[in-house]
């Protein structure tokens, strides 16, 4: 089996076969990573480009370590110091990207649905690696493959998504993704943060956190940006952390052995107190040696399919 | 002396109650008689409107021509090219050009280039506020006598209560119709597309319905506090249908009027982000298109507007967020309409022809909208028992911005017919 398309834009656009044959090559290259020697001829003789008009510490560094582990001649233009800030289009630039016999354009940008407009027009196989508030699907594999590891399915799991769900492509992709594994979701947060019709995604869209927590297989934390308070959509610091952070006595709620999540980075003290962070319960830095994983295989399943 | 003869067809003009068959006869620009059976005696140039509708030429209330500033999407050649392709023969065009029509001499601009180059009548609409800046009245007074219909600052909403106030007093002095496109702007801040499902599933932000229905309210509130009239822009909310539909039974001088993709369109053609479909106010979902539909079949929507918004392709061809509102409307608004309205049973083929010719006609004062003898000679003969397909790459318009290509219409224009003379003729087909 093969993915059907030649770019990964969304959880929306993946199948659930898709997603478990993903997850299966996540799970056998993850073995790489534990071994002493970390390199594979899975891409070799292909190029990985990314292109980055965000910040990102994790996401970014992770498709580059998958890359040269496996072999690909991988590069990477930050939108500062290119053309990007001369006024070039984005198609422009990557239509340049393109041409340099590129295979794979790993791409990251500020408005929603920027990789879904450029795919069609050229040939590199592009991967999301976030749009705006739409989608961010690798983080939702990794995701994934970090609750197959501790339950191994994701069918009938109870999944808590806590925080700033408006503007979270993270939880977008989770609630897309989730659904079609046959998860059950459930939402809180502050209720200026909460999509109108959010109900309609097929989650449990909870009063308060402690709801959403009650009996929970998975609790995952969302990031909230600073900048929410000061458009005062949150009125402060203060009144998140106390209403819908996942402190000690919360996280009790969730079933005892429930896994904890953040997709990184986290507000120490807001969205959870550091001792949360560091609890036995936390998968958070596993989440992050899952991202080489699972990017692992998209890129391979990505330029198997480019060979076919 | 110049005569058109349009013979054989079927009139409908509802202001006198006719609906059978007449030939029309134009002399000179106007209309000179209007009876069965009126012979050529070899001077006319004749019209053939045997097995056709034969309409009082089609007026758009609302409609962006892009002359001055912006040639590059339109100017005023092509959009009255386009829109007689579209069976109008009279336009009015809003003042967010470039310069900004907020005065006398861009007014003359408009009206002179007009004569010379256009297809179609032109009515220019001036600026509410100098600059479209929303601070002070513009020259509402001299632009009234150098020829505005209507004032606006359409695309830009007044936020400020009072300005508004102080415009609909101002104009009703001059008899100017105001005409609000209202969207409070905190609410519909940064949004992208209509708040709902679909916002949600695309990761856009959104616009709140009740970013619309604030400032009807608003302008609802003010014209019946001074007792003087306002005409409400391209309504698409159930919201603003019911509270136009409220104020109208209780006494307040509120117009409306609604674009052919507020009723036929649902914010799920943004789905994929499709930047065709995006517009301002944006496409709403399916409560609000049913409610459009029942304030245009029950009259509470008064006309049909096309808000004919050229963009070029590279406007268009970006990140949903980045790419310009507006929809191409000239060359599509009547086939639509026709069909879902006409076709659809939504209205009777009569109160279709006040939507789109007499009643913009009566609200910008164009004693335009019927056939009466001495009426001007503006026809519009149209083609029913369809389907054809609509293509984008047909259109007249310098901009293709339509979500609309493959659309299949019931009707189409036949012939277009200003002051007597023919400007636009559908190509036979082989």
């Amino acid at each position: 089996m093969q993915l059907r398309n030649k770019d990964l834009l969304g959880m929306k656009e993946l199948e659930a076969d898709e997603i478990d044959l993903i997850l299966e090559n996540a799970a056998t290259l993850k073995r790489i990573l534990d071994s002493g020697n970390k390199k594979t001829a899975h891409l070799q003789g292909k190029s990985v480009v990314t292109l980055f008009y965000e910040n990102s510490t994790r996401t970014r560094l992770s498709f580059e370590m998958a890359s040269k582990f496996m072999g690909a001649a991988s590069a990477n233009i930050a939108s500062s110091g290119s053309s990007v800030q001369k006024g070039e289009s984005l198609l422009d630039t990557v239509r340049t990207i393109d041409r340099m016999a590129t295979d794979i354009l790993v791409m990251r940008h500020p408005q929603s649905g920027a990789p879904h407009g450029i795919a069609p027009k050229v040939r590199v196989s592009i991967v999301n690696a976030g749009d705006g508030m739409n989608e961010h699907p690798t983080q939702a594999l990794l995701d994934f493959l970090t609750m197959k590891e501790k339950y191994g399915r994701l069918e009938g799991l109870e999944v808590a998504i806590v925080g700033d769900i408006l503007h979270s492509r993270v939880a977008r992709s989770n609630i897309w993704g989730l659904a079609k594994m046959g998860a059950r979701v459930r939402l809180a947060g502050p209720p200026t943060l909460l999509p109108r019709e959010l109900e309609r995604t097929g989650a449990r869209v909870c009063r308060t956190v402690d709801e959403a927590l009650e009996g929970a297989d998975v609790v995952m934390g969302l990031r909230i940006q600073l900048e929410r308070m000061k458009s005062g959509l949150v009125p402060s610091v203060a009144e998140y952390a106390r209403f819908y952070g996942i402190t000690p006595e919360r996280l009790r709620l969730a079933k005892p052995d429930a896994l904890l999540m953040h997709p990184g980075p986290c507000n120490h003290g807001v969205e959870m107190p550091t001792l949360v962070y560091e609890c036995p319960q936390s998968v958070i830095d596993e989440q992050v040696t899952n991202g080489v994983a699972v990017r692992m295989a998209v890129l391979y399943l990505l330029t198997a399919r480019r060979n076919a | 002396m110049m005569r058109t003869l349009i013979r054989g067809g079927r009139l409908v003009d509802p202001a006198r109650r006719i609906d059978g068959q007449r030939d029309v006869l134009i002399e000179d620009g106007k209309v000179a008689r209007v009876e069965p059976n009126l012979d050529d005696d070899g001077s006319c140039t004749v019209v053939d409107a045997r097995n056709r509708l034969v309409l009082p030429g089609l007026v758009d209330p609302h409609s962006h021509l892009r002359d001055p500033g912006f040639e590059y999407r339109e100017d005023i050649a092509t959009g009255t090219a386009a829109a007689a392709c579209g069976g109008f023969t009279s336009v009015a065009c809003m003042p967010n050009t470039k310069p900004v029509c907020d005065n006398a001499a861009v007014v003359e601009y408009i009206l002179s280039k007009a004569k010379r180059e256009g297809s179609v009548n032109v009515f220019p609409i001036g600026a509410i506020s100098r600059g479209l800046a929303g601070q002070e009245l513009a020259e509402i007074g001299l632009m009234a006598a150098s020829g505005i219909v209507a004032v606006s600052d359409d695309g830009k909403p007044v936020a400020n209560p009072d300005l508004m106030r102080k415009a609909l007093q101002y104009a009703a002095g001059f008899g100017i119709p105001v005409i609000s496109h209202c969207e409070e702007p905190s609410l519909s801040a940064d949004g992208q597309m209509n708040e709902g499902f679909v916002s949600l599933r695309l990761g856009l932000r959104g616009i709140p319905s009740t970013a619309e229905d604030a400032m009807t309210s608003r302008e609802i509130l003010l014209a019946e506090y001074l007792g003087v009239p306002v005409h409400i822009a391209h309504v698409s909310t159930a919201g603003s249908v019911a509270m136009i539909r409220s104020a109208k039974a209780r006494g307040v001088k509120v117009t409306c009027e609604t674009c052919p993709h507020y009723f036929l369109l649902t914010d799920e053609a943004c789905l994929g982000f499709n930047t065709l479909a995006k517009v301002n106010p944006p496409l709403r979902g399916a409560a609000d298109v049913a409610a459009v539909l029942e304030g245009l079949a029950d009259g509470t929507v008064d006309m049909i507007a096309t808000d004919h918004a050229p963009h070029h392709a590279d406007e268009k061809d970006l990140e949903f967020a980045l790419a310009n509102s507006g929809i191409n409307g000239f060359e599509t608004a009547f086939g639509l309409s026709y069909t879902r309205l006409v076709d659809g049973g939504v209205v009777s083929l009569a109160r279709f022809v006040e939507l789109m010719s007499l009643a913009p006609s009566n609200l910008l004062k164009l004693g335009r909208g019927t056939l009466a003898p001495g009426a001007p000679g503006d026809v519009t003969v149209v083609e029913t028992g369809g389907p054809w397909t609509f293509h984008r790459a047909t259109m007249r318009s310098k901009s293709k911005n339509t979500p609309f290509d493959g659309a299949t219409m019931t009707a189409r224009v036949a012939a277009t017919v200003v002051a007597g003379r023919v400007v636009y003729q559908v190509e036979e087909m082989a």
